[in-house]
């Protein structure tokens, strides 16, 4: 009864084609862009905007890449940490380099930049597969991170080897640096989020899509009926970096203001963005959404529970956390593969019969 | 001779003893691989967890104290009393036995015959889950390791005066060589051994061959899989407590024994998932190699290649040959 399929029919190609066809969807899909436009701005404030919601939206985009890579061409990566540093260095080097260009340009700037390395990592992926791969993106993790910690060009020659954002402003309103309001940056990130989630989930549905998931369900099958291996992989790996790199540079540039590549990008980075798939459900646009949320939300959770109400030292929920993280992700393994995304569905499928039984 | 070689041979010799370190931690992933086909991520989180439970029972320390102060106001640390290794150390082998039962009957049984892929993230879950049970049990400072059997024979430690005075007298120039380092390699080669011997010529090992061979065939003439998959874990638990001792008395019990254990990685795609002489000679290559690259490339970029040579390394061998130096040769069907 609540969520209805039926007796929504469509009188042209255009609307059977569109990103939602399902009106109660389509409905859900346009109130949550009004409430995350034009209501969470006017709310906000910097608690809300530095501890969830800009994590959230940067990590968001990390998944929807990541997801793009492992859920739906089935290539693990354990290398979107050093992914989202090339991003955020990137994004850094293009910011000192070209001041009076747009901000918003060098993010996707970045993303391009990004894109081009994964596509360099991700052509041993022709070659060799499975945890084979997994363990080959490691080098891309460590070499990267090296790489940006060592060669001193990459950070301009800061004495601390950091890298530090400018301040850059869009339409005259400050979205980097110290002095940057919260609703400026929620409202930027966000912006890209939408973006990205828009591509990603046309591109998944389009044949581009279809030829990964092709690829991820038998790649020699899938070679026979005529999918090209090179083109589908090599396509994945690129748009997977696409998106790494613009959460890299958001994630610099707009989150953490200063970063250093060992610290802010090392691997428990590559980890907690793979988590969140899992988590959220591979191959599933929503799940990545899902999981960036699980998981953004879990150790703020943890925290008021743990420390605020309990009173017990910060380093035993710390260990607590790894502990309910990694005993989730064996969970959901068992229990539920797909992930929060499949608990949905089910939700939905249940949805559509109530109160009725059959 | 010159100045350098002699440098470079010192740093071969020390490159030599890292991959027996390597190599042994790479030695527990080949023996699950090849038994249930999981690639076990937590190899490396179970090195920490077993020498940190050593050194926690050999401390007399109280597992879980600072949860247990926490939630019922107490304030124990300890039990008050020192074991000797010699208690401890099967203690600890039991410890670790009953964890293999455990990740066996409560992760591994219920995700029999999903794809490899889903195996190896849930050992990543593992690795994290392990993690954190380590640190609430013990504590996450880092520890310092005394292993001694008796009072008097410990592990040795520091530079081992004779090859230093040998190497003196040939070419002007002491070797420094870890005693440590080469006692790990002594107990590697007897480790591996003991293992041959164990898989060669008893009932069980052979038993588990069987398994590593075909899952059904074994299933089928009375094997139980379930017993030769908590053997596994168990035998792997006790190689990951071995090279626990030994990297915790090199460089202390701490957090980055685990990553460590990623260099064991690599060490497995040079010599291929399936073969424990693979592991030990893949371990030498990238204990040697990146010790010889740090030394003579290493100064020209800014140093710290040890960080990523291997990984790279590998991905470059791996193009070429995808199953590994000792590997099984892969071949796919539709």
């Amino acid at each position: 009864m609540l969520y209805r399929e039926a007796g929504d029919f469509k009188t042209s190609y255009a609307k059977d084609n569109q990103t939602f066809p399902i009106k109660f969807d389509r409905v859900g899909y346009y109130v949550a862009l009004i409430v995350a436009f034009l209501v969470i701005p006017f709310v906000i404030n910097d608690y809300w905007a530095n501890a969830i919601l800009l994590p959230f939206l940067i990590y968001a985009i990390a998944a929807l890449g990541l997801n793009i890579l492992v859920g739906y061409c089935g290539q693990v990566s354990l290398g979107t940490g050093g992914f989202m540093a090339v991003g955020a260095y990137a994004s850094y080097k293009l910011m000192t380099a070209f001041p009076d260009v747009s901000i918003f340009f060098h993010v996707i700037l970045s993303g391009g930049v990004t894109a081009i390395v994964c596509v360099l990592f991700g052509l041993p992926s022709l070659r060799i597969k499975g945890f084979y791969l997994a363990v080959a993106t490691l080098a891309a993790q460590f070499f990267l991170v090296w790489l940006f910690n060592r060669v001193p060009w990459f950070y301009n020659y800061s004495a601390s080897g950091q890298i530090n954002a400018p301040e850059r402003t869009v339409f005259g309103i400050e979205v980097t640096g110290p002095n940057a309001e919260a609703w400026a940056t929620y409202l930027f990130s966000l912006v890209f989020l939408v973006a990205s989630a828009l591509i990603a989930r046309n591109l998944t549905r389009g044949m581009a899509g279809r030829k990964w998931m092709a690829i991820r369900d038998m790649d020699i099958a899938a070679e026979i009926i005529g999918v090209s291996p090179l083109k589908a992989k090599i396509s994945a790996f690129a748009v997977s970096g696409f998106f790494v790199g613009i959460s890299g540079a958001l994630f610099f540039a707009v989150y953490l203001g200063a970063a250093e590549a060992g610290d802010s990008f090392g691997i428990t980075k590559s980890f907690l963005v793979l988590f969140m798939i899992i988590i959220g459900g591979l191959g599933s646009i929503f799940g990545s959404f899902a999981g960036a949320a699980f998981l953004v939300l879990l150790p703020v959770v943890l925290k008021v529970v743990g420390v605020d109400w309990l009173g017990w030292p910060t380093d035993i929920v710390a260990h607590l956390q790894l502990v309910i993280v990694g005993g989730l992700i064996i969970m959901f393994l068992i229990l539920e593969p797909h992930g929060l995304a499949q608990l949905w569905r089910v939700t939905k499928q249940k949805l559509r019969l109530w109160p009725f039984p059959h | 001779m010159p100045e350098q070689l002699v440098f470079a041979m010192e740093v071969f010799l020390n490159g030599l003893m890292a991959g027996v370190l390597y190599a042994l931690v790479a030695l527990g992933f080949v023996l699950i691989y090849k038994a249930s086909g999981i690639f076990n991520f937590a190899q490396g989180v179970m090195a920490l967890f077993a020498a940190m439970t050593l050194v926690g029972i050999q401390n007399g320390q109280i597992p879980f104290a600072p949860l247990i102060n926490a939630t019922l106001g107490t304030n124990a640390h300890f039990f008050g009393w020192n074991l000797p290794s010699a208690i401890s150390l099967p203690l600890t082998v039991g410890v670790m036995i009953l964890l293999a039962w455990a990740v066996q009957r409560f992760v591994f049984r219920h995700l029999v015959g999903q794809e490899p892929i889903i195996l190896f993230m849930a050992t990543i879950g593992l690795a994290y889950f392990l993690e954190g049970v380590a640190d609430l049990m013990w504590g996450s400072e880092i520890k310092k390791l005394d292993f001694c059997l008796t009072a008097e024979t410990c592990l040795p430690q520091g530079i081992n005066l004779a090859i230093d005075e040998a190497t003196y007298n040939w070419f002007g120039y002491g070797f420094f060589i870890d005693n440590l380092d080469i006692t790990a390699a002594i107990v590697a080669v007897l480790l591996v051994g003991a293992l041959v011997a164990f898989s060669q010529y008893t009932k069980h090992g052979r038993a588990m061959r069987a398994v590593a061979d075909d899952h059904q065939a074994a299933l089928s003439v009375g094997i139980s899989l379930d017993f030769i998959w908590v053997l596994v874990w168990s035998v792997a638990g006790f190689v990951a407590l071995v090279a626990g001792i030994m990297w915790g008395a090199k460089s202390g019990v701490q957090f980055s024994l685990s990553l460590i254990a990623l260099k064991a990685l690599p060490v497995l795609m040079l010599g291929g998932f399936t073969s424990i002489p693979g592991a030990i000679v893949g371990g030498l290559i990238i204990g040697v190699g990146e010790k010889l690259f740090e030394f003579a490339i290493g100064p020209m970029v800014g140093g710290a290649t040890e960080n990523w040579f291997a990984y790279v390394l590998a991905l470059l061998f791996l193009v070429f040959r995808p199953q590994g130096l000792f590997g099984e040769k892969i071949i796919e069907r539709v």
